[in-house]
This record gives C-alpha cells, structure tokens and sequence, in this order.
C-alpha cells in the first residue's frame, strides 16, 4: 500500500454555512495502480485530490503515502491540473525544466533531461514554442513532460483532460495510459467522465455529494489496452450508470 | 496605412480651424498666433542650438525620474503585495498621498534640494511612483494561484518563487502600468521645469511668457506634445515585444493602452 487514506474529514465555510466536501473518507492505493475519482461536481473529488497531493489541510484522519503523513507538497507527487498551469512567459523547454531548478543539476542535464520528455509527449518541434501558441491538447502534453521530468512516484490529475475536445481527449487517455504504465507511476485521476474512468482505471471510486462520500469502489478488470465498443467495457460502464442512477432516485425520494 | 489618413487629416482639419478662427476673430499676433508663425518659431528654434539643449535637459531629468520611478515602484510593489499584511498598514498612508498633486511638493523639494534639475526630477518621480506601485502590489495579488500552487509543487523556494514566479506572472499588468506613467510623468515635466530650472521645455514656457513670445510659447507646447506621443509609441514596441511571449495577455494588454 502506497497510500492511506483514514476517515478524512473536510468542512468548509460558505456564506455562514458549513458544507462537508468529505465525511470520513477511507481508502487505500496500490503501487503502480490507476485509481480514478469518479463523481458529480460538489463531491468532494477534487478536494480529495488535493488533500493527498498535500494542498489542502484536513479536518480530521490523516493521509499518508509511504507511510509518511502528508504535510505539504512535493515534488516526489505532482499534480497535473486542468488549466495546465503552465507558465506562459516561459518556453516549452523552459516549462519542463521549471521543476528540475529546484534541485542541484547543472543546466545542460536540466535542459537534456527535459528535452528527453518533450520528445517522449511527441513535442520536440515545439520546444521553443510558448505555450499560447499550442494547442490545448499539446499544452496539457507540456504540462505532463513537466511531471514526469521530476521523475515523481505518483501523478495527480485533476480533470486533466475537461478542457479538451472529445477526439483529442480519447488519443490523450490512450497515451496517459500507455506513460503511466511503462513508467509504472502510481496516478490518481480526478474526472466526472464515466466513460474516461472505465477507460483508464484500475479502479474507479465512486463518489456522492453533500457530504461528499465514498459510495462505492468498484475494480475494472479488463485488459489495459481497452475496446470502448467491447461487451465488458459497456458492462462496466452500466455498472457505475447504475451506482449513480440509484443517487438521483434517491434525491427524488427526498424532494418528494 | 490607414491611421496615416486619420493623422493626416485630423491635422489638416485642426490647422484649418485655428486659421479660421484666427481670421474671423481678428486677435492679435501677440494673444493668439496664427498656425503659419507657430510653424515658424518652430523651424527657427530649430535651427538654433538652444532647443536641443532644452530637450536633453528635459529628457535627462525624465529620464531619471521616470526611471528611478519604475524601478522603486515595481520593487516596493513586489513587495507590499508579496507581503500583504505589511501592505495593510502601508496602504492608508499611501492613499492619503497619492491624490496631491507633485506640484504641491514644490516648495519643499526646492527647500530641500535646491535649484536646478533635481526638482524637476522629483516631480518625475513623484508622479510616476504611485501607479507603478499601486498596479504592482494589486497585481501580486492577482495572480493566477495555479503558478503557485506549481510553485509550491516543484519545491521552488520561497525568495525564488518572487522573482521566477510571481514578478513574470504580474509582469503584463505592471508594464501596462509603467506604459501609463510614462504618459503622466511627462505631463509633470513642464510643472517641474516652471520653478527652479534653467533650462528645458519647461522653462522655456516661463521665458516665452516673461518674453512675450506666444508663437514660442505655442511652438515649445508643440514639441512637448509631439516628443510625448514618440515616449508613448516607443513604449508601446517595447511593451508590445516584451508581452508578445505571454500570449494572449499581451494583447489584452495592448488594447488597454490604445486609449
């Protein structure tokens, strides 16, 4: 186990009001696995996400990975996020050194190593580019030849793929996978994509809103390369339908 | 292409009204010259050496002013809106000085540093200061906090994160401000010029005043403005260059500054 999640709890204030975004979450990563979030906006997912990722501080329970508690950020964990936060006064290269000037490398290795990553997302015409000159596809590509140069243990993602039109997101979900695979990096994948979840992960955690909960895990055991079309992929995709149909039903009980 | 005809005929129309009412109202050279003896006293001056040493005395002490303007503003900027909690006691003062005039300073900077070109340097500065200042404290603040939050995950230290982070993530918005006070600074350097000076194109003002001379008068008006608008399209290349690699803020920023 890589990373333990124990009855977190997070509350936040708005407008006088408290709203609980997570009541006592628990769960448990395995090395190497690709677990998605999977939930309504409001369930807390990204929030979740950002508590392992060391960006938020909890109310209650505790979250550790490699058996240490989570205090802050590092760069053994990155995060990828859906406005890409690349930094536009900054070329490509320049972009994916960013996270190799906090350690001790000389320049030319810095460069090297992220030139080797730009090539590796399939970007090395573009490494003088900025990134307002790329797509939004090949900018979140920036955003993971960042990532990986850090060499991080695990990668977040929060709705990495939400901003990019549907034929680029399929052709990103396959190389996301095939990256997270061989470079055997454990990730955690925020999305309210039902489809996209059944695609990527390993196992897709289910979440409800208010208060935001765990409803249920349920494993994907279908081979890694993944036929949409294929019977068990759509009876998959049923099974998770099906958890959150049962949600609504039960709000329409409650309203009436 | 285009906004050449725009210039060109504006121009034309302007001249022409002023002849006109020049004609029609029959005023005397003296209270109100004429468009052609304006032209004039402009080739004249400019075929005697004075006025290019009245224009490099005045930009020597624009140049300084604004200069030392932009630096101090952008760094105490830097850092008041990196610190906000010192920036919540500084900001009171701040706004209480901020709306007087620099003219109002006068009679102290002439007090305290005397005569010559340091007043009118003061006044540079003083009106240059408070927008680069205020713009760049606001604008730390307004930063996308997803740079930080990358900041924060790639383990950039603190004191880094200021210079390789936050200043490049502010920096449309504070050139945008420097590009403004460049504009307000020279409309102080007349003011600057009018008391303790012996020279630039503020003093000349005063001297074609005591002298009676309304064509210099209006020919020095004619040069200060039109230098102004060069300062001002200068920036904009330089502004325009410097902004084109954040992309799309650059031409945000452009359009703030056509007015």
């Amino acid at each position: 186990m890589q990373i333990e999640i124990r009855d977190v709890s997070k509350t936040f204030q708005q407008k006088g009001e408290q709203l609980q975004v997570l009541d006592k979450i628990s769960l448990e990563i395995e090395k190497g696995e690709f677990v998605c979030l999977l939930g309504p906006s409001g369930c807390g997912k990204s929030t979740l996400l950002n508590s392992i990722a060391g960006f938020e501080r909890l109310d209650q329970g505790y979250i550790k990975i490699d058996q240490e508690l989570v205090t802050a950020p590092t760069s053994k964990y990155v995060t990828i996020f859906q406005n890409y936060g690349l930094l536009p006064w900054r070329s490509v290269l320049r972009n994916v050194e960013l996270g190799l000037e906090a350690t001790k490398l000389p320049k030319n290795e810095r460069e090297a190593i992220a030139k080797k990553y730009i090539h590796l997302v399939g970007l090395s015409k573009f490494e003088k580019s900025h990134p307002h000159q790329l797509s939004g596809g090949m900018q979140q590509r920036v955003a993971i030849a960042r990532a990986l140069a850090v060499n991080p243990d695990i990668l977040f993602m929060d709705e990495p793929f939400g901003a990019l039109d549907a034929i680029t997101r399929i052709k990103m979900q396959k190389d996301i996978l095939e990256i997270t695979k061989s470079h055997k990096k454990t990730t955690l994948f925020v999305t309210h994509d039902i489809e996209e979840a059944v695609y990527l992960a390993d196992r897709i955690v289910i979440m409800t809103p208010n208060p935001g909960k765990i409803k249920e895990i349920i494993p994907v055991k279908l081979p890694t390369s993944r036929d949409r079309t294929s019977d068990d992929f759509i009876r998959v995709r049923d099974r998770v339908f099906e958890i959150l149909n049962m949600k609504e039903t039960t709000i329409l009980e409650y309203e009436l | 292409m285009k906004t050449l005809k725009h210039i060109v005929v504006s121009l034309l129309i302007f001249i022409g009204l002023w002849q006109l009412i020049y004609l029609i109202g029959g005023f005397q050279e003296a209270l109100f010259p004429a468009p052609f003896s304006v032209g004039k006293a402009i080739v004249t001056m400019f075929l005697h050496k004075d006025v290019y040493q009245d224009i490099g005395a005045s930009m020597y002490r624009f140049v300084i002013g604004y200069l030392l303007a932009v630096a101090s503003g952008i760094l105490l900027g830097l850092l008041l809106g990196w610190f906000p909690r010192v920036f919540n006691y500084v900001n009171p003062i701040i706004q209480v000085l901020r709306p007087i005039s620099p003219i109002a300073w006068l009679p102290f900077i002439v007090l305290w540093f005397g005569i010559g070109d340091i007043p009118a340097i003061v006044i540079i500065f003083i009106a240059a200061f408070y927008p680069i200042l205020l713009t760049t404290a606001a604008s730390v603040g307004n930063i996308d906090p997803i740079y930080l939050k990358v900041a924060k995950n790639f383990g950039i230290r603190r004191h880094r994160v200021l210079f390789t982070i936050v200043f490049p993530a502010a920096f449309p918005q504070i050139m945008n401000s420097i590009h403004i006070a460049l504009g307000s600074a020279w409309v102080f350097l007349v003011a600057g010029e009018m008391t303790g000076a012996q020279s630039g194109l503020g003093f000349r003002i005063i001297d074609a005043r005591n002298n009676l001379r309304m064509d210099h008068l209006l020919a020095t008006i004619v040069i200060i403005g039109i230098i102004g608008l060069l300062l001002d399209s200068l920036i904009k290349v330089i502004e325009k260059k410097i902004l084109s690699n954040w992309g799309k803020e650059a031409k945000e920023g452009g359009k703030y500054n056509a007015n």
